[in-house]
């Protein structure tokens, strides 16, 4: 009996809950999926680094799980609370024909299982046809081969999953039962009758409420889009609650304004069912403008989240290439060492004997190589250097440049070595006069203040030669290979001046003469500055040979692939990260928006019967109900559209160091998730709104 | 002049095993100008009369032709044109837009026809003058009293200067006092704007308010009084007189 009256219950109200039960299915496939990744990865194969990785995203994913599955909980929490508000009557007839407020309980008790049962299972379902698709995903953000191919379920993301929803559902049916237990059977039966308080506001507080969260919301985006160096945590926070509170008051005020507007505007107001389309949506707007805010808010950040990963994802690679033009780079050096950890000067070195004693034939292992210096002139430090423009340049020196001052030695390479260098780079190679010499940069605050000083014709003085530029701006290059731009600045100069110079850094630099990923591993293996490294020993050797405690040597070798792994960690948590919390943040405001609209269609079958009534034409009432539903769907979206222009804006100015490119894709793509959950939402609200709505009347 | 003809109408519901001979075969011929009521016991087949003369329902068999037109014919785009055009509704129970003002449910029959905001204007000033209800122009349906309410929705109905005004127990949700002032507005606008009004009700008091009252039992006509020169006291003894042989008392069924 009280399975049947269940059944039939979930029936009738099948439209309300239709929503419901597939945001929940949702809900559960998605968390399924993302915490069967670990199981997953443990197919994968990839290398010792890349597991670790592995390893530490799979913690942020469970950790960033218990996240998601408190917002999704507050999701069940707040639909079915107002689906059950909505059915209120429903319980209060039920009590009048003598039903116990426990049996009641009990009914919800079961309905509640039901579903929560119906939802697990049909979700996990999914789930676990997603993880399979998703698996190739996987694989693909971790470089992986996909030669072997498994069908995997993850029993632990299962039993995570129903821990997890089985919670849910349980405060869910506490509150139920706590509510139906407080509630008295007058104030049910009255539920449906007392038709929403109308909060009518004046359009004159809201027009100036709408002003004054605009101007606060302006100040906030100006302070953390264009001041973003001055931020301070603490500041920065206020600014965040300025955006929050300013939101808020902008969900408030903007039905009144928008009636402000409209009143001045009377010919667009009273055409069709305009005044009843605007009514409509404003009566909707008014009654949950704190809803329509955390929306806001979660579109937000989904927004942000989403382009932010995208465009690391994008600009890694393309940056990697720009910043890392080959495969292997040693770097070693002897020296005095001042005060500080400074370099007092450095100490002559024979690389070509070091790696001879070493026993490293780079003919071994390189395609292509070459052995270079970088040497420096302790006169051009940062007075030296900037020289008679220091001042002009201080006073240059704003937000933007911040910094970008900062010098201890400026770097010299011959023209020679930098084209040997360029050869093996694939870059363009240069010819240098006598007495010249042009500067290479890759960061855009250093950028400012050489390309000033170039454009002056500034002349520099390199171990006593005077020299001017070459070319009046930065070339954008490297010579120490890094993942990052951080080419804060070299000057080249002719061979004979770099010749006066005894010592320096000297650089090996290579491309390795195989693809075998097997071959590469054990090159590296060899060539890696880990001890014990023969290397280290033949420096340590020369270093011995000195017996001085002021002396120091440096070694370390980098590769592009130890980068490229890197990379690949931070693009696959940013891509998992980025994806899990835009998509359970799009369901979330999604099915909000839905379970309302809908809601308020079957309030509103009467009005729409009215309007049949008095002969409004059914294609009007469509256009009306679309309208609606596309105004109401969008209001939080625009504004969030709005919100992130400025955020991304700031979250760029961070990224800056990946270099932000590739900006239209990652919008693109970040667009096509939004239009596809979002939309979806949208679309499906719109088809069942109309199927409610539709004439009972011939 | 003939305005309205209805044709040997019939009107069933349900399935052949339990058939309701909601109309059963009523003609009714009602002229340009003529302020009637139909009266009849709860279940007697008014709703269902005036639902169908209003394209809300369908009849079984039959016709009625407003000026010339056969709208039992009429489908889809012309039912809403026709009804848009040709008809004003008053309902018992208001049907009013909770969500709009006064002025805005009035303009909605207007705006819907797609006129300009002038126009609109006017002709919402010119009618809420008559029905007497311009200081409630602002307010909302729930800030307004039932009397108030009714005379809004009938502002509504004959905004549009229609051929016909159907209204299905207009006093039903109002006190007397309320009823009275609504049916004053009525003769009002059937002598002074020669508006055609055709009323249902079960209500002797209100139907006395009408030049000429049909009387129907069981989906059928039973008979009809005609106001002529009578006051309106004497004609609602009249009507009095005929719901006493009508059988049952008529004023306390809905
Ligand atoms: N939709 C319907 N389905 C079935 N029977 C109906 C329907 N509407 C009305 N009836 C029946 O038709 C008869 C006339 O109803 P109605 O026109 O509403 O009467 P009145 O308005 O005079 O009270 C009644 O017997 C009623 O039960
Ligand atoms: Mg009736």
């Amino acid at each position: 009996m009280l399975f049947k009256l269940t059944v039939s219950n979930i029936k009738k109200s099948l439209r309300d809950y239709a929503v419901y039960f597939f945001t929940l299915i949702i809900g559960v496939s998605i968390f399924y999926v993302f915490n069967a990744i670990e199981s997953q990865t443990a197919y994968l194969n990839v290398s010792r680094d890349t597991r670790e990785v592995i390893k530490i995203i799979n913690k942020i994913l469970s950790g960033v799980s218990v996240f998601v599955a408190v917002v999704l909980g507050l999701l069940i929490v707040y639909a079915s609370r107002f689906l059950m508000k909505r059915r209120n009557r429903e319980f209060a007839l039920y009590l009048t024909l003598g039903m116990s407020k426990s049996r009641i309980s009990l009914l919800l008790l079961t309905e509640t299982v039901m579903i929560g049962a119906g939802s697990l299972v049909a979700g996990l379902l999914i789930g676990a046809g997603l993880s399979q698709v998703s698996s190739a995903l996987v694989a693909s953000l971790f470089e992986a081969d996909m030669s072997e191919y498994h069908f995997n379920i993850s029993q632990s993301a299962i039993v995570k999953t129903l821990i997890y929803f089985g919670i849910m559902y349980l405060v869910v049916m506490l509150f139920n039962t706590v509510m139906i237990g407080r509630r008295k059977l007058i104030d049910l039966m009255n539920a449906g009758k007392r038709s929403e308080e109308l909060k009518v506001k004046n359009p004159v507080v809201c027009v100036i409420m709408f002003m004054i969260a605009a101007a606060a919301l302006g100040f906030a985006y100006y302070m953390v889009g264009w001041r973003t160096t001055e931020l301070e945590e603490s500041t920065f926070f206020t600014y965040i609650a300025i955006g929050c509170v300013s939101t808020f008051l902008i969900f408030r005020s903007v039905s009144g304004l928008m009636l402000r507007i409209f009143m001045s505007a009377k010919s667009v107001y009273y055409k069709g069912l305009g005044s009843f389309t605007f009514r409509q949506l404003s009566s909707k707007v008014n009654t949950m403008v704190f809803s329509m805010t955390l929306i806001c808010l979660m579109l937000f950040v989904t927004i942000c989240a989403l382009c932010s990963a995208f465009t690391i994802r994008n600009s890694l690679n393309r940056v990697l290439n720009e910043c890392c033009p080959a495969d292997y780079q040693a770097v070693m050096s002897m020296y005095y060492n001042g005060e500080e950890y400074m370099v007092l000067d450095y100490i002559p070195l024979d690389d070509e004997k070091i790696y001879e004693e070493a026993g490293i034939d780079p003919e071994d292992y390189f395609e292509e190589y070459a052995l270079t210096r970088a040497v420096y002139d302790s006169s051009l430090n940062y007075e030296g250097f900037y020289g008679e423009y220091l001042d002009e340049l201080l006073a240059l020196d704003d937000d933007d440049s911040d910094g970008g001052l900062d010098l201890q030695e400026e770097p010299l390479i011959s023209i020679t070595d930098y084209n040997k260098l360029m050869e093996i780079y694939g870059r363009e190679k240069e010819t240098l006069g006598e007495n010249e010499y042009f500067e290479l940069c890759n960061v855009k605050k250093s950028e400012v203040p050489r390309n000033y000083m170039l454009k002056k014709g500034k002349e520099i003085t390199a171990f006593g030669v005077t020299l001017k530029p070459k070319y009046d701006e930065c070339i954008n290059g490297v010579i120490e290979l890094f993942d990052s731009y951080n080419n804060v600045g070299v000057t080249v100069v002719p061979d004979s001046v770099a010749a006066k110079a005894e010592a320096g850094v000297y650089y090996l630099t290579g491309n390795f003469n195989t693809d075998d990923k097997q071959k590469i591993s054990s090159y590296i293996q060899k060539l890696s500055s880990e001890a014990p490294n023969p290397v280290l020993s033949a420096l340590n050797k020369e270093y011995e040979k000195y017996d001085d405690q002021s002396i120091g040597f440096t070694y370390y070798a980098v590769t592009k692939r130890q980068f490229g792994e890197a990379n690949i960690g931070i693009k696959a948590l940013v891509t998992f990260l980025g994806l899990y919390v835009g998509v359970v943040f799009l369901i979330t405001s999604g099915a909000v928006l839905a379970l309302r609209s809908l809601s308020d269609a079957s309030d509103s079958i009467g009005r729409y019967e009215m309007l049949r009534k008095i002969g409004a034409d059914e294609r009007d009432i469509d256009h009306s109900l679309f309208l609606q539903t596309v105004m109401f769907f969008a209001l939080p979206l625009l504004l969030a559209i709005f919100h992130s222009l400025f955020g991304m804006k700031f979250a760029y100015f961070f990224l800056g160091m990946y270099g932000v490119t590739a900006i239209i894709p990652s919008i693109l793509m970040t667009g096509g998730i939004i239009l596809f959950i979002f939309g979806g939402y949208f679309l499906i609200t719109y088809i069942c709104s109309r199927l409610i709505i539709k004439s009972e009347i011939r | 002049m003939e305005l309205l003809k209805i044709d040997h109408i019939e009107k069933y519901y349900g399935s052949r095993s339990s058939l309701t001979k909601a109309i059963d075969d009523i003609s009714l011929s009602i002229a340009e100008g003529e302020f009637t009521a139909i009266m009849g016991a709860s279940g007697s087949g008014k709703t269902t009369l005036l639902n169908v003369i209003s394209t809300i329902d369908r009849v079984t068999a039959g016709h009625i032709f407003l000026e010339k037109t056969d709208i039992t014919e009429l489908k889809g785009k012309e039912l809403n044109k026709f009804r848009r055009d040709k008809l004003g509704f008053i309902f018992q129970d208001f049907n009013l837009l909770d969500t709009l003002t006064a002025y805005e449910n009035i303009a909605l029959a207007l705006t819907i026809k797609r006129l300009g905001f002038k126009e609109i204007d006017e002709a919402v000033n010119r009618v809420v003058a008559q029905l007497e209800i311009t200081d409630v122009l602002q307010k909302y349906p729930y800030q307004m009293s039932g009397g108030q309410k009714q005379r809004v929705a009938s502002a509504r109905a004959i905004v549009t200067s229609p051929k016909l005004v159907l209204a299905d127990e207009p006093t039903g949700a109002l006190d007397s006092k309320s009823a009275k002032l609504l049916l004053e507005r009525f003769s009002f606008l059937n002598r002074e704007n020669k508006a055609t009004i055709l009323m249902v009700t079960h209500d002797s008091f209100t139907a006395s308010y009408a030049r000429r009252v049909v009387f129907i039992k069981d989906g059928k006509v039973f008979s009809e009084l005609s106001r002529g020169d009578n006051t309106r006291k004497q004609f609602f003894d009249r009507i009095i007189d005929v719901v006493t042989l009508l059988g049952g008392d008529v004023s306390d069924a809905l």
